[in-house]
């Protein structure tokens, strides 16, 4: 929906159907990684302001069955920081020389691709040092997923952790604060 | 200073445990060595050794300096909570880790085994220089391997290579074994001795203040008697004694019972004793004109045969000395040493000569001294006369060999302890010790002095000593005395106070290649006899006598029969 060099937006086909906080996602060709840092769920016409229905209803999920219109008023979108991109067969943790293009399909790696990205750890200086709002908490999501991708849960959280450290080398503080939500 | 033998497996880069990466440093200070997150730096104690992979040189260095740092100073206000072992074990070598300060001091070859002489390093290895523990290998290259010319002394504080003294360095000039009281000195020295006395590189005369060097010594640590010189190598020893009644209670009687003739004492023994006797300055050198008076040779017997004080006052008088200083000058010398047993109208024998001819024969002499040992002017003036005599012959002789007329003379060491009383600033210009301390190997006689007051020897003397083995000293002023004029003392400093209090020294000077921590070999088992009397030296001058069939030859293994059957 909207792409820069640092990062994109992209709508989800499905209301509701984003990918957790973290999540690794791959766009286009050759392939563009990103991390997902915002989840949006708004109307789709931002002229118009969404109105509180289903006073009268019993659940929220009455709310949704008897009003089939608000899926099609409403969209969720998600906004991803770009940490790398594919070169021939290589990775590299570096933003790519064009962004994705608009329209382009977005796709949540699975398990293999989040390991096989994440054995170098190289992108995790492109998120600390972007400014986005509640970047250490994406950060800290992230590897909680990146850990359960990887055959040893414990040495790669280790290992990433060290390799935070190196980039927070003059803010523990910060450090200590994702490091605990990792663990 | 730089060659040593080796005896490495060649082609093979060396290397131990991988410890960090160069970040910082000079030559003058030392470089700092970043540790890896999985080096501790508990396990890297000051002085031990380290070499560094360079970009087209290996730097061979001694830690100095071991800190704890981290990278955002609000870890030593604030520090982490460590009970996440999550957290703790991801801050350890990162955020908090450790570094330590490497002083490069000699340059390896690149390649181990190489016969490349070590040089001494004047640069300093570039930034991210890799660093690691130096391996047992790379100690051996360094401090040679055990033969005729190396004596294995010990093992670097945390390693088990063996640290070799260079022993034809070692005798060629006079060395210092120093280290407060109860620190092993003793042990060390009679180590120092049997390296010396298998080298077969120097002659021992030893001043054996206490009687621990000559037949039996005592380790009060672990109440036992360890064998002496005498013991080991019987055929090699010969042990002269003042004692005659504490020598003749033991199994084996002195070679030679030591007696001194008032007529030997010469002035300049009794100025050496001035601080001892706490004579005056004017009373002291009253003994010149005392010589003049009576004759050479008569003086002090005349002198204390005077009786009242009436025949004092005259001869002050008649002498021009003030008459209470002399006065005085008769009381001490009474009191002192017309006592001593040992003091006789006419000697037995010469001991001088008693002693010269076992030198001659290339043995090494233990002067005992018993229960005069704790007589401290008795010790010096003994030691003192007799090397000023003996130390005239080895001049006269080596006067003669420059001149094309005598044979050549092995190379003297004497032994002599409390050392500081022989030497200070007010003593050493006139003491035979402080001319042969300053005069070095010039007439082929040095010394080996043992103190644990190396501060009250003159700082003259302290500087031509060439090798200094140092036990754990406290006093600021004994370290500051040993430490004078030797490059890297700040650092060394640091590993000399980082020393145990026993078995443990620092070695630095000629005979080593750079400076080292050492844990001294052990002495005064069965085993530490062993593997001293069957060092490669020993070995070789067995194998040549059994080749041969030569007694004289033959001696080390007679020895070693003897002992051990």
């Amino acid at each position: 929906m909207e792409t820069t060099s640092t990062g994109f937006t992209a709508q989800c086909y499905e209301l509701y159907g984003a990918p957790a906080l973290g999540s690794l996602v791959r766009v286009g060709e050759p392939a563009v990684y990103a991390i997902v840092h915002n989840v949006t769920t708004a109307a789709l016409d931002l002229g118009r302001r969404v109105m509180a229905r289903g006073a009268a209803e019993a659940s929220e999920a009455a709310v949704y069955h008897n009003n089939p219109q608000i899926a099609r008023l409403l969209a969720t979108h998600i906004e991803a920081l770009v940490v790398g991109h594919g070169v021939a067969d290589a990775l590299k943790y570096r933003l790519p020389a064009a962004p994705p293009r608009i329209h382009a399909f977005v796709y949540c790696s699975d398990a293999g691709e989040i390991a096989a990205f994440t054995q170098g750890l190289g992108y995790l200086r492109l998120l600390t040092s972007s400014s986005t709002p509640a970047i250490d908490e994406v950060i800290a999501a992230n590897l909680r997923l990146s850990a359960e991708c990887h055959r040893d849960p414990d040495t790669f959280r280790t290992r990433a952790g060290k390799a935070l450290a190196s980039e927070l080398a003059g803010d523990v503080a910060r450090l200590n604060a994702i490091l605990r939500s990792i663990a | 200073m730089t060659s040593n033998s080796r005896n490495t497996t060649p082609g093979i880069l060396m290397g131990g445990t991988p410890l960090g990466t160069v970040v910082a440093g000079s030559l003058s200070e030392g470089v700092e060595v970043k540790l890896n997150g999985d080096a501790s730096v508990e396990d890297i104690p000051v002085g031990s050794y380290v070499v560094i992979q360079g970009e087209t040189k290996r730097f061979f260095g001694m830690v100095s300096e071991v800190k704890l740092a981290a990278t955002d100073a609000r870890l030593r206000t604030m520090p982490t909570d460590l009970s996440d072992l999550f957290v703790a074990e991801v801050l350890s070598g990162t955020a908090a880790y450790g570094t330590i300060t490497v002083r490069p001091r000699l340059l390896l070859p690149m390649v181990a085994g190489s016969d490349a002489e070590l040089a001494p390093a004047r640069t300093v290895p570039a930034h991210f220089a890799r660093a690691s523990k130096a391996s047992d290998a790379d100690v051996a290259q360094v401090f040679g391997v055990e033969d005729d010319r190396h004596f294995a002394v010990g093992t670097p504080l945390d390693m088990e290579a063996v640290v070799c003294l260079d022993l034809k360095a070692f005798v060629e000039r006079s060395n210092g074994v120093f280290g407060k009281s109860g620190t092993g000195k003793s042990f060390l020295t009679r180590l120092l001795l049997i390296g010396v006395l298998q080298s077969r590189l120097s002659s021992l005369l030893i001043f054996d203040m206490h009687d621990e060097y000559g037949w039996e010594g005592g380790d009060a640590e672990r109440g036992r008697q360890v064998k002496g010189l005498k013991q080991l190598f019987p055929a090699q020893v010969a042990v002269f004694s003042l004692d005659a009644e504490k020598a003749m209670g033991r199994p084996v009687k002195p070679d030679v019972m030591v007696e001194i003739g008032y007529s030997d004492i010469e002035p300049e023994d009794i100025m050496v004793l001035r601080e001892t006797l706490n004579i005056s300055e004017v009373a002291a050198e009253s003994s010149y004109s005392l010589e003049r008076h009576f004759g050479k040779g008569k003086w002090l017997r005349a002198f204390l045969d005077l009786e009242g004080r009436e025949a004092i006052f005259e001869l002050a008088n008649a002498i021009n000395i003030n008459t209470s200083a002399l006065a005085s000058f008769h009381s001490r010398l009474s009191n002192r040493l017309a006592r001593l047993p040992f003091m006789v109208e006419k000697p037995s024998q010469d001991s001088v000569q008693a002693l010269m001819d076992q030198l001659d024969k290339g043995n090494h002499v233990v002067l005992e001294f018993g229960r005069y040992g704790d007589d401290v002017p008795a010790y010096m003036l003994v030691a003192n006369l007799l090397t000023r005599r003996i130390y005239a012959r080895y001049r006269d002789r080596q006067i003669s060999e420059s001149a094309g007329k005598g044979k050549s003379t092995t190379p003297l060491s004497i032994v002599i302890e409390e050392a500081h009383r022989f030497l200070s600033p007010a003593v050493a210009s006139q003491s035979t010790f402080g001319i042969i301390a300053r005069e070095m190997r010039k007439y082929n006689v040095t010394l080996l002095v043992v103190d644990q007051r190396p501060s009250g020897i003159d700082p003259e003397v302290m500087s031509q000593i060439a090798t200094k083995v140092c036990c754990l000293l406290d006093d600021e002023r004994d370290v500051d005395a040993v430490m004078t004029g030797t490059s890297g003392s700040r650092e060394l400093r640091s590993v000399l106070a980082g020393l145990e209090s026993r078995q443990q020294a620092l070695i630095f000077g000629n005979a080593v290649p750079i400076p080292v921590a050492v844990r001294i070999r052990d002495y005064g088992t069965n085993d530490s006899y062993d593997s001293l009397m069957r060092s490669p030296r020993m070995r070789k001058a067995a194998s040549k006598a059994d080749m041969a069939g030569e007694p004289s030859d033959a001696r080390p293994k007679d020895d070693e029969d003897e002992l051990f059957g």
